[in-house]
Parts: structure tokens; C-alpha cells; sequence
């Protein structure tokens, strides 16, 4: 018991000292840096919930791809630095006022209630022991059963996110010479070759 | 203290989605760290719900969490292509000066 106390508030500090770092590091590499070292101590977080299947797709998932995609944004576009974090100290009072009302709130209400722990006999989808059916394959047989047309539709967000994802960055540049195999099919003898008649000793 | 329940859970998930709503206050300039901030905000809310799923013994949770997944990783991928062409045209990634609409 002590060492699954001591593993979660070493995972949970580690998340919050990331994700502090996150929004406060001057260079926005490192921000991404610290959003994976979040990430993955989240998914130990859910490992330690034993939720694992969910960790090893916000590994796969976040780091993976998100997170490395925000790596290649940040690295693709020239910020500059300094300009990028002028007005922070002027929005400092602000967003730690809101941000300490929400943090309360959220505290309030998280101590006045009680979670009823008998609920699970009402549970939709009771997870089952792990002796018979573990996390993964307890996740599938709900997922493409009883969730398939979520399934589906979600697919289907990832496609049109793709097909935007396209459509937004493809771009016609101007001035670029590309190769047109039809043009170079189509060139007729009589506009590639020329006869001269040259007389001797003066040259064309 | 030593007994870690659904309460520890929730609290790591308000601080991470205030430490969100925080980020996206202090980064008025750029708006890669606002879109990371975000990302934090649904990685909290992600942390909430796994916590009730294991914790109430109900497998839904995790089900949505999955698909919090795949609707973050579809709006990164759009929020930074928009990102990228908007800094191909402005020359800069500031919130303040996403003004041409006037809204």
C-alpha cells in the first residue's frame, strides 16, 4: 500500500511540476518537451489506476503523434522568443485570480460530495475481473459491440481532420518550374528541331 | 493520506485543468503554448474520467476516454495547420493580432 501511495505522488507531482513548466518555460521546444514528460506520467498515473490500455494509447497517441506534430510546428515556424512573451507579467494578476477561483471551486465541490462506491450495481458496463478478461480485451468487446457506431463516427472525425488538415496547408506556389510529362509527350518534331542551311566559310 | 482513492485522482485533474486555464491566460503571444494548454485541460479531464471508471468499477468511462483521444488528436492536427497558414500569411502567431474579423 505504501508503495503505490508513494508511486502515484511521485507520478501526480511529476505531472504538475510538467504541466507548470508547460505554460511558464520560454521556449516553446521546451513547453513541448515538458508536455511529454506530462503525458507520460499521466499514463503512469492510469496505469496505476489500471486503466492500462489507456496508457499505452496516450503513450502511442500523445507522444507519439501530438505531441511530436506540436515539435515539428514549433520548430517549422521562426517565433521570436522574447516578442512571443511580452504581455506575461500583465496577464500573471488575471489568470491567477480566475485560475485560483476555479482551483477552489473545483476543491468545494470535490469535498462536498460523497461518491457512493456501492453505484457499480448500476454500472452500464461493470468491469469484469481481471482473473477472467483483462483491461484490452474487456475495452474491445464494449468498444465494437455496444459503442460501434461511436467507433465509427470518431474514424470518421479522424478522416475529415485529415482531409482538412490537407486542404488547409496545400498551396500553389508561384515561380516553381515542375516537370509535365503530357508537355514533354506532346512536343511535335516541328518545335524541337530546326533545319538551317548554312553556307560555307560565313557561319549562321 | 496513504490510501490513495478517487479523491487524490480528482484533485490532480483540478490542478492540471486550472494549470490549463492558467496557461492560456499567461500566453497571450502564442498560440502554440494556448493549444498546449488545451491539451493539458483534456488531459485532465481524461484523468477525471478514468478515475471514475476504475474507481466505480464502470468500463464506459474508459470507452470515452478513448474517444477524448481521437477528438484531441483531430483538433491538434487542425488548430496547427490553421496555425500554420495563418503564420504563412500574418508573419506572426500572436492572439491580439487575429483581428481581421473584427469579432
Amino acid at each position: 500500500m505504501i508503495i503505490q501511495a508513494l508511486v502515484f505522488y511521485v507520478f501526480a507531482a511529476v505531472t504538475i511540476a510538467a504541466g507548470l513548466m508547460v505554460i511558464t518555460a520560454r521556449n516553446p521546444v521546451h513547453s513541448v518537451l515538458f508536455l511529454i514528460l506530462a503525458f507520460f506520467n499521466a499514463a503512469g498515473l492510469f496505469v496505476l489506476m489500471g486503466a492500462e490500455f489507456l496508457a499505452m494509447i496516450l503513450v502511442v497517441v500523445y507522444v507519439g503523434a501530438v505531441a511530436v506534430l506540436f515539435l515539428f510546428v514549433v520548430m517549422m515556424l521562426d517565433i521570436n522568443v522574447e516578442k512571443a512573451r511580452q504581455g506575461f507579467k500583465k496577464y500573471l494578476f488575471i489568470g491567477g485570480a480566475v485560475g485560483l477561483v476555479l482551483l477552489v471551486e473545483l476543491v468545494l465541490i470535490l469535498s462536498s460530495t460523497v461518491v457512493s462506491t456501492d453505484v457499480s450495481v448500476v454500472a452500464s458496463v461493470p468491469i469484469p475481473s481481471l482473473d477472467e478478461v483483462h483491461n484490452t480485451r474487456a475495452l474491445g468487446q464494449v468498444l465494437y459491440t455496444k459503442y460501434v457506431y461511436l467507433f465509427e463516427a470518431s474514424g470518421m472525425i479522424l478522416l475529415v481532420a485529415m482531409i482538412g488538415a490537407i486542404v488547409l496547408t496545400l498551396r500553389k506556389r508561384e515561380g516553381v518550374r515542375r516537370q509535365v510529362i503530357a508537355d514533354q509527350v506532346n512536343r511535335s518534331r516541328e518545335e524541337a528541331v530546326e533545319i538551317k542551311k548554312v553556307s560555307s566559310g560565313s557561319g549562321i | 493520506m496513504l490510501e490513495i482513492g478517487l479523491a487524490h485522482y480528482l484533485i490532480v485533474a483540478a490542478v492540471l485543468f486550472t494549470m490549463g486555464i492558467f496557461g492560456i491566460f499567461l500566453n497571450r503571444k502564442n498560440v502554440i503554448v494556448i493549444m498546449m494548454s488545451i491539451e493539458l485541460m483534456l488531459l485532465a479531464v481524461n484523468i477525471n474520467f478514468v478515475a471514475f471508471s476504475t474507481h466505480l468499477g464502470d468500463l464506459v468511462g474508459q470507452v470515452f476516454s478513448i474517444f477524448i483521444l481521437t477528438v484531441a488528436a483531430a483538433e491538434a492536427a487542425i488548430g496547427l495547420a490553421i496555425l500554420v497558414i495563418y503564420f504563412r500569411n500574418r508573419g506572426s502567431i500572436a492572439v491580439e493580432d487575429i483581428n481581421v474579423m473584427k469579432g
